[in-house]
Protein backbone atom coordinates (compact mmCIF):
# COMPACT_ATOMS: atom_id res chain seq x y z
CA UNK A 1 0.00 0.00 0.00
CA UNK A 2 2.88 1.77 0.57
CA UNK A 3 3.57 1.98 -3.31
CA UNK A 4 0.11 4.00 -4.04
CA UNK A 5 1.58 6.83 -2.08
CA UNK A 6 2.06 10.20 -3.68
CA UNK A 7 5.35 9.39 -5.78
CA UNK A 8 5.17 6.22 -7.86
CA UNK A 9 7.87 3.29 -7.87
CA UNK A 10 10.27 3.41 -10.80
CA UNK A 11 7.95 0.06 -11.79
CA UNK A 12 5.28 2.11 -12.06
CA UNK A 13 6.96 4.72 -14.12
CA UNK A 14 8.00 2.07 -16.92
CA UNK A 15 4.63 0.55 -16.60
CA UNK A 16 3.19 3.62 -17.74
CA UNK A 17 5.20 4.81 -20.50
CA UNK A 18 5.20 0.95 -22.08
CA UNK A 19 1.13 0.24 -21.58
CA UNK A 20 0.39 3.86 -22.11
CA UNK A 21 2.22 3.98 -25.54
CA UNK A 22 0.13 0.69 -26.52
CA UNK A 23 -3.03 2.19 -25.20
CA UNK A 24 -2.46 5.29 -27.44
CA UNK A 25 -1.63 3.25 -30.37
CA UNK A 26 -4.68 1.15 -29.75
CA UNK A 27 -6.98 4.37 -29.47
CA UNK A 28 -5.57 5.46 -32.78
CA UNK A 29 -5.90 2.17 -34.50
CA UNK A 30 -9.66 2.39 -33.25
CA UNK A 31 -10.61 5.15 -35.17
CA UNK A 32 -8.74 4.73 -38.11
CA UNK A 33 -8.92 1.09 -38.84
CA UNK A 34 -11.55 0.83 -42.08
CA UNK A 35 -12.76 -2.87 -40.64
CA UNK A 36 -15.52 -2.44 -37.34
CA UNK A 37 -13.65 -5.89 -36.15
CA UNK A 38 -10.43 -4.54 -36.22
CA UNK A 39 -11.55 -1.26 -34.35
CA UNK A 40 -13.15 -3.50 -31.76
CA UNK A 41 -9.68 -5.46 -31.33
CA UNK A 42 -8.02 -2.98 -30.83
CA UNK A 43 -10.18 -1.16 -28.71
CA UNK A 44 -10.44 -4.33 -26.51
CA UNK A 45 -6.81 -3.93 -26.08
CA UNK A 46 -6.84 -0.71 -25.08
CA UNK A 47 -9.12 -1.61 -22.00
CA UNK A 48 -6.87 -4.16 -20.55
CA UNK A 49 -4.12 -2.00 -20.26
CA UNK A 50 -7.06 0.82 -18.75
CA UNK A 51 -7.41 -2.61 -16.38
CA UNK A 52 -4.10 -2.64 -15.55
CA UNK A 53 -3.64 1.04 -14.89
CA UNK A 54 -6.54 1.03 -12.68
CA UNK A 55 -5.10 -2.18 -11.06
CA UNK A 56 -1.77 0.31 -10.03
CA UNK A 57 -3.75 3.18 -8.96
CA UNK A 58 -4.97 1.03 -5.89
CA UNK A 59 -8.43 0.47 -7.74
CA UNK A 60 -8.60 -3.49 -7.23
CA UNK A 61 -12.20 -3.84 -7.93
CA UNK A 62 -12.56 -1.75 -10.91
CA UNK A 63 -9.38 -2.99 -12.74
CA UNK A 64 -11.65 -6.70 -12.31
CA UNK A 65 -14.86 -5.06 -13.30
CA UNK A 66 -13.02 -3.31 -16.18
CA UNK A 67 -11.86 -6.45 -17.84
CA UNK A 68 -15.05 -8.85 -17.10
CA UNK A 69 -17.60 -6.44 -17.56
CA UNK A 70 -15.80 -4.29 -20.16
CA UNK A 71 -13.91 -6.57 -22.59
CA UNK A 72 -15.99 -9.67 -21.31
CA UNK A 73 -19.06 -8.62 -22.33
CA UNK A 74 -19.45 -5.19 -23.75
CA UNK A 75 -16.78 -5.66 -26.45
CA UNK A 76 -17.52 -9.77 -26.83
CA UNK A 77 -21.39 -7.89 -27.65
CA UNK A 78 -19.80 -5.59 -29.94
CA UNK A 79 -17.95 -8.00 -32.26
CA UNK A 80 -21.67 -9.64 -32.24
CA UNK A 81 -23.36 -6.85 -33.76
CA UNK A 82 -19.80 -6.60 -36.03
CA UNK A 83 -20.54 -10.14 -36.97
CA UNK A 84 -24.35 -9.33 -37.37
CA UNK A 85 -24.63 -6.03 -39.37
CA UNK A 86 -20.69 -5.11 -39.95
CA UNK A 87 -20.71 -7.88 -43.16
CA UNK A 88 -22.05 -5.94 -45.32
CA UNK A 89 -21.43 -2.35 -43.86
CA UNK A 90 -18.21 -0.87 -45.44
CA UNK A 91 -17.60 2.77 -44.25
CA UNK A 92 -17.96 4.99 -46.89
CA UNK A 93 -15.53 7.11 -47.82
CA UNK A 94 -17.68 9.47 -49.80
CA UNK A 95 -17.46 13.37 -47.80
CA UNK A 96 -21.48 14.24 -47.51
CA UNK A 97 -19.71 17.86 -46.14
CA UNK A 98 -16.60 18.81 -48.02
CA UNK A 99 -13.56 18.97 -45.44
CA UNK A 100 -15.17 17.79 -42.55
CA UNK A 101 -12.35 15.23 -41.81
CA UNK A 102 -9.95 17.65 -41.73
CA UNK A 103 -12.66 19.91 -39.61
CA UNK A 104 -13.19 17.35 -37.40
CA UNK A 105 -9.41 16.67 -37.04
CA UNK A 106 -8.60 20.15 -35.98
CA UNK A 107 -11.49 20.06 -33.61
CA UNK A 108 -9.96 17.09 -31.71
CA UNK A 109 -6.34 18.56 -31.63
CA UNK A 110 -7.95 21.79 -30.35
CA UNK A 111 -9.78 19.87 -27.51
CA UNK A 112 -6.74 17.98 -26.68
CA UNK A 113 -4.59 21.04 -25.93
CA UNK A 114 -7.23 22.49 -24.12
CA UNK A 115 -7.67 19.98 -22.19
CA UNK A 116 -3.76 19.00 -21.84
CA UNK A 117 -3.31 22.75 -21.14
CA UNK A 118 -5.87 22.72 -18.39
CA UNK A 119 -4.47 20.09 -16.40
CA UNK A 120 -0.64 21.34 -16.91
CA UNK A 121 -2.00 24.41 -15.72
CA UNK A 122 -3.47 23.00 -12.52
CA UNK A 123 -0.65 22.97 -9.83
CA UNK A 124 -0.78 19.25 -9.53
CA UNK A 125 2.71 18.74 -7.98
CA UNK A 126 3.88 15.20 -7.12
CA UNK A 127 2.50 16.15 -3.38
CA UNK A 128 -0.70 17.10 -4.40
CA UNK A 129 -1.33 12.98 -4.79
CA UNK A 130 -2.42 12.01 -1.32
CA UNK A 131 -2.48 7.98 -2.10
CA UNK A 132 -5.17 5.44 -1.15
CA UNK A 133 -2.85 3.59 1.15
CA UNK A 134 -5.15 5.00 4.25
CA UNK A 135 -8.54 4.27 2.33
CA UNK A 136 -7.69 0.64 1.06
CA UNK A 137 -6.48 -0.26 4.45
CA UNK A 138 -9.55 -2.59 5.22
CA UNK A 139 -9.57 -3.72 1.62
CA UNK A 140 -10.47 -1.69 -1.49
CA UNK A 141 -13.62 -4.26 -1.92
CA UNK A 142 -14.97 -3.72 1.74
CA UNK A 143 -13.96 0.28 1.10
CA UNK A 144 -16.23 0.18 -1.75
CA UNK A 145 -18.89 -1.56 -0.16
CA UNK A 146 -18.83 0.22 2.62
CA UNK A 147 -19.48 3.22 0.67
CA UNK A 148 -21.92 1.85 -2.01
CA UNK A 149 -24.37 0.76 0.39
CA UNK A 150 -24.15 3.76 3.01
CA UNK A 151 -23.20 6.77 1.65
CA UNK A 152 -24.56 6.18 -2.29
CA UNK A 153 -27.34 3.92 -1.45
CA UNK A 154 -30.17 5.71 -3.57
CA UNK A 155 -27.73 5.89 -6.75
CA UNK A 156 -27.17 2.04 -6.29
CA UNK A 157 -30.68 1.31 -6.31
CA UNK A 158 -31.35 3.56 -9.19
CA UNK A 159 -28.79 1.74 -10.97
CA UNK A 160 -30.83 -1.37 -10.83
CA UNK A 161 -33.99 0.05 -12.36
CA UNK A 162 -31.74 1.74 -15.11
CA UNK A 163 -30.67 -1.36 -15.93
CA UNK A 164 -33.78 -3.29 -16.17
CA UNK A 165 -34.96 -0.29 -18.17
CA UNK A 166 -32.10 -0.89 -20.29
CA UNK A 167 -32.90 -4.90 -20.48
CA UNK A 168 -36.83 -4.18 -21.48
CA UNK A 169 -35.89 -1.59 -24.26
CA UNK A 170 -33.26 -3.72 -26.07
CA UNK A 171 -36.17 -6.24 -26.10
CA UNK A 172 -38.31 -3.68 -27.35
CA UNK A 173 -36.10 -2.54 -29.99
CA UNK A 174 -35.26 -5.52 -31.56
CA UNK A 175 -37.91 -7.70 -31.15
CA UNK A 176 -39.57 -8.07 -34.67
CA UNK A 177 -43.82 -8.91 -34.46
CA UNK A 178 -44.15 -10.89 -37.76
CA UNK A 179 -47.56 -8.40 -38.99
CA UNK A 180 -48.48 -11.36 -41.74
CA UNK A 181 -48.23 -14.90 -42.43
CA UNK A 182 -45.11 -16.99 -43.36
CA UNK A 183 -45.58 -18.30 -46.76
CA UNK A 184 -45.59 -22.15 -46.45
CA UNK A 185 -43.33 -24.14 -49.37
CA UNK A 186 -46.74 -25.09 -51.25
CA UNK A 187 -47.49 -21.00 -51.60
CA UNK A 188 -43.93 -20.21 -52.61
CA UNK A 189 -44.11 -22.88 -55.22
CA UNK A 190 -47.24 -21.38 -56.54
CA UNK A 191 -45.62 -18.22 -56.77
CA UNK A 192 -42.96 -19.32 -59.10
CA UNK A 193 -45.23 -20.92 -61.36
CA UNK A 194 -47.57 -17.75 -61.72
CA UNK A 195 -44.54 -15.71 -61.90
CA UNK A 196 -42.99 -18.12 -64.64
CA UNK A 197 -39.09 -17.07 -63.83
CA UNK A 198 -37.46 -20.22 -62.59
CA UNK A 199 -39.17 -23.33 -62.28
CA UNK A 200 -36.97 -25.46 -61.15
CA UNK A 201 -34.40 -25.47 -58.15
CA UNK A 202 -31.45 -22.99 -58.19
CA UNK A 203 -28.67 -24.58 -59.45
CA UNK A 204 -25.64 -26.06 -57.90
CA UNK A 205 -22.37 -23.74 -57.31
CA UNK A 206 -19.12 -25.29 -58.28
CA UNK A 207 -17.60 -26.51 -61.51
CA UNK A 208 -17.53 -30.19 -61.18
CA UNK A 209 -14.24 -31.34 -63.51
CA UNK A 210 -12.19 -29.12 -60.54
CA UNK A 211 -13.72 -26.81 -58.21
CA UNK A 212 -17.46 -27.61 -55.67
CA UNK A 213 -16.51 -25.05 -52.84
CA UNK A 214 -20.10 -23.05 -52.48
CA UNK A 215 -18.11 -19.63 -53.54
CA UNK A 216 -17.57 -21.14 -56.92
CA UNK A 217 -19.94 -19.93 -59.34
CA UNK A 218 -20.99 -22.43 -61.44
CA UNK A 219 -20.60 -21.61 -65.56
CA UNK A 220 -23.05 -21.36 -67.88
CA UNK A 221 -22.56 -23.17 -71.39
CA UNK A 222 -20.77 -19.76 -73.09
CA UNK A 223 -18.21 -19.88 -69.81
CA UNK A 224 -19.54 -17.26 -67.93
CA UNK A 225 -20.36 -17.40 -64.29
CA UNK A 226 -24.12 -17.72 -63.03
CA UNK A 227 -24.90 -15.58 -60.19
CA UNK A 228 -27.98 -17.66 -59.65
CA UNK A 229 -25.64 -20.62 -58.12
CA UNK A 230 -23.98 -18.75 -55.44
CA UNK A 231 -25.47 -17.72 -51.76
CA UNK A 232 -26.64 -14.09 -51.36
CA UNK A 233 -24.55 -13.08 -48.56
CA UNK A 234 -21.67 -14.47 -50.81
CA UNK A 235 -22.81 -12.53 -53.60
CA UNK A 236 -23.18 -9.31 -51.20
CA UNK A 237 -19.87 -9.64 -49.61
CA UNK A 238 -18.02 -10.13 -52.85
CA UNK A 239 -16.60 -13.11 -51.85
CA UNK A 240 -17.33 -15.08 -55.01
CA UNK A 241 -14.69 -16.45 -57.11
CA UNK A 242 -14.90 -16.50 -60.50
CA UNK A 243 -12.77 -19.23 -62.60
CA UNK A 244 -14.51 -18.52 -65.43
CA UNK A 245 -11.33 -17.07 -67.16
CA UNK A 246 -9.44 -19.92 -65.25
CA UNK A 247 -11.05 -22.43 -66.36
CA UNK A 248 -10.48 -21.31 -70.14
CA UNK A 249 -6.46 -20.75 -69.47
CA UNK A 250 -6.86 -24.40 -68.02
CA UNK A 251 -8.05 -25.56 -71.22
CA UNK A 252 -6.06 -24.05 -73.37
CA UNK A 253 -3.30 -24.94 -71.36
CA UNK A 254 -4.73 -28.90 -71.66
CA UNK A 255 -5.16 -28.29 -75.35
CA UNK A 256 -1.69 -27.52 -75.88
CA UNK A 257 0.30 -30.12 -73.50
CA UNK A 258 -1.76 -32.77 -75.03
CA UNK A 259 -0.82 -31.70 -78.65
CA UNK A 260 2.36 -31.28 -77.38
CA UNK A 261 2.10 -35.00 -75.81
CA UNK A 262 0.29 -35.95 -78.95
CA UNK A 263 2.90 -34.71 -81.68
CA UNK A 264 6.12 -36.20 -79.40
CA UNK A 265 4.42 -39.61 -79.17
CA UNK A 266 3.68 -39.13 -83.32
CA UNK A 267 7.41 -38.63 -83.58
CA UNK A 268 8.35 -41.47 -81.29
CA UNK A 269 6.32 -43.40 -83.79
CA UNK A 270 7.88 -42.37 -86.71
CA UNK A 271 11.27 -42.92 -84.93
CA UNK A 272 9.75 -46.39 -83.94
CA UNK A 273 8.18 -47.17 -87.01
CA UNK A 274 11.88 -46.27 -88.96
CA UNK A 275 14.04 -48.36 -86.72
CA UNK A 276 11.52 -50.99 -87.35
CA UNK A 277 11.63 -50.33 -90.64
CA UNK A 278 15.75 -50.42 -90.52
CA UNK A 279 15.81 -53.66 -88.53
CA UNK A 280 13.50 -55.17 -91.60
CA UNK A 281 15.88 -54.21 -94.03
CA UNK A 282 18.69 -55.59 -92.23
CA UNK B 1 7.13 9.87 -12.43
CA UNK B 2 4.38 11.84 -10.96
CA UNK B 3 1.13 10.29 -11.25
CA UNK B 4 -0.53 13.53 -13.18
CA UNK B 5 0.36 11.81 -16.24
CA UNK B 6 -2.75 9.30 -15.72
CA UNK B 7 -4.78 12.66 -16.40
CA UNK B 8 -2.78 13.48 -19.17
CA UNK B 9 -2.94 9.85 -20.79
CA UNK B 10 -6.77 9.74 -19.99
CA UNK B 11 -7.31 13.63 -21.24
CA UNK B 12 -5.53 12.04 -24.86
CA UNK B 13 -7.63 9.47 -25.28
CA UNK B 14 -10.77 10.87 -24.30
CA UNK B 15 -9.50 13.45 -27.36
CA UNK B 16 -8.88 10.50 -29.93
CA UNK B 17 -12.42 9.19 -28.96
CA UNK B 18 -14.22 12.53 -29.77
CA UNK B 19 -12.59 12.48 -33.14
CA UNK B 20 -13.05 9.31 -33.63
CA UNK B 21 -17.25 10.06 -33.15
CA UNK B 22 -16.62 13.25 -35.32
CA UNK B 23 -14.70 11.33 -38.00
CA UNK B 24 -16.03 8.01 -38.64
CA UNK B 25 -19.43 7.09 -40.22
CA UNK B 26 -19.92 3.72 -39.22
CA UNK B 27 -22.40 3.74 -36.55
CA UNK B 28 -20.86 1.02 -34.56
CA UNK B 29 -17.44 2.43 -35.01
CA UNK B 30 -18.92 5.76 -33.34
CA UNK B 31 -20.01 3.84 -30.41
CA UNK B 32 -16.60 2.07 -29.64
CA UNK B 33 -15.11 5.99 -29.65
CA UNK B 34 -18.04 6.99 -27.16
CA UNK B 35 -16.96 3.66 -25.46
CA UNK B 36 -13.16 5.14 -25.23
CA UNK B 37 -14.24 8.39 -24.15
CA UNK B 38 -16.52 6.87 -21.68
CA UNK B 39 -13.04 4.37 -20.48
CA UNK B 40 -10.95 7.40 -20.68
CA UNK B 41 -12.99 9.61 -18.07
CA UNK B 42 -12.86 6.68 -15.44
CA UNK B 43 -9.07 6.53 -15.24
CA UNK B 44 -9.22 10.16 -14.69
CA UNK B 45 -11.78 9.35 -12.09
CA UNK B 46 -9.90 6.73 -10.45
CA UNK B 47 -6.53 9.04 -10.56
CA UNK B 48 -8.59 11.42 -8.71
CA UNK B 49 -9.22 9.06 -6.31
CA UNK B 50 -5.81 8.53 -5.56
CA UNK B 51 -4.90 12.23 -5.46
CA UNK B 52 -7.98 12.93 -2.63
CA UNK B 53 -7.12 9.69 -0.94
CA UNK B 54 -10.74 8.78 -0.72
CA UNK B 55 -12.68 5.80 -2.65
CA UNK B 56 -16.01 8.34 -3.78
CA UNK B 57 -13.93 8.88 -7.29
CA UNK B 58 -14.07 5.01 -7.85
CA UNK B 59 -17.50 5.09 -7.10
CA UNK B 60 -18.61 7.31 -9.60
CA UNK B 61 -16.10 5.61 -11.93
CA UNK B 62 -18.24 2.20 -11.00
CA UNK B 63 -21.39 4.01 -11.67
CA UNK B 64 -20.20 5.29 -15.32
CA UNK B 65 -20.03 1.59 -15.76
CA UNK B 66 -22.61 0.56 -15.17
CA UNK B 67 -24.46 3.07 -17.18
CA UNK B 68 -21.94 2.56 -20.10
CA UNK B 69 -23.07 -1.20 -20.13
CA UNK B 70 -26.92 0.04 -20.24
CA UNK B 71 -26.10 2.65 -23.08
CA UNK B 72 -24.41 -0.18 -24.99
CA UNK B 73 -26.90 -2.42 -24.89
CA UNK B 74 -29.74 0.14 -25.72
CA UNK B 75 -27.51 1.46 -28.10
CA UNK B 76 -26.58 -1.53 -30.04
CA UNK B 77 -30.36 -2.55 -30.28
CA UNK B 78 -30.66 0.48 -32.11
CA UNK B 79 -28.15 -0.40 -34.13
CA UNK B 80 -29.68 -3.27 -34.98
CA UNK B 81 -32.79 -2.05 -35.67
CA UNK B 82 -31.26 0.24 -37.83
CA UNK B 83 -29.69 -1.88 -39.90
CA UNK B 84 -32.88 -4.09 -40.09
CA UNK B 85 -34.59 -1.23 -41.56
CA UNK B 86 -32.31 0.28 -44.10
CA UNK B 87 -29.53 -2.13 -44.44
CA UNK B 88 -26.57 0.30 -43.67
CA UNK B 89 -24.94 0.82 -40.47
CA UNK B 90 -23.65 4.64 -41.68
CA UNK B 91 -24.55 7.51 -39.99
CA UNK B 92 -25.32 9.50 -43.04
CA UNK B 93 -28.08 7.36 -43.64
CA UNK B 94 -29.89 7.48 -40.59
CA UNK B 95 -29.95 11.28 -41.02
CA UNK B 96 -34.24 11.52 -41.34
CA UNK B 97 -34.40 10.77 -37.59
CA UNK B 98 -37.21 8.12 -38.78
CA UNK B 99 -37.14 4.56 -39.73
Amino acid sequence: MSALAAATSTGEAVQFWVLGTVAVVGALCTILMKKAVHSALCLAATMIILAVFYLANGAYFLGVVQIVVYTGAIMMLFLFVVMLVGVTAADSLKETLKGQRWLAALCGIGFGVLLVAGIGHASLGPGSFIGLGEANAAGNVDGLAALIFTKYVFAFEITGALLITAVVGAMVLTHRERTERARTQRELAEQRVREGKHLPPLPAPGVYARHNAVDIAGLLPDGTPSELTVNKTLRARGQIRDVSREALNDLKALERRSEERLGRDRDALDRDGRRDGQEAQR
Amino acid sequence: MNPVNYLYLAALLFTIGAAGVLIRRNAIVVFMCIELMLNACNLALVAFSRMHGNLDGQIIAFFTMVVAAAEVVVGLAIIVSLFRSRHSASVDDASLMKL
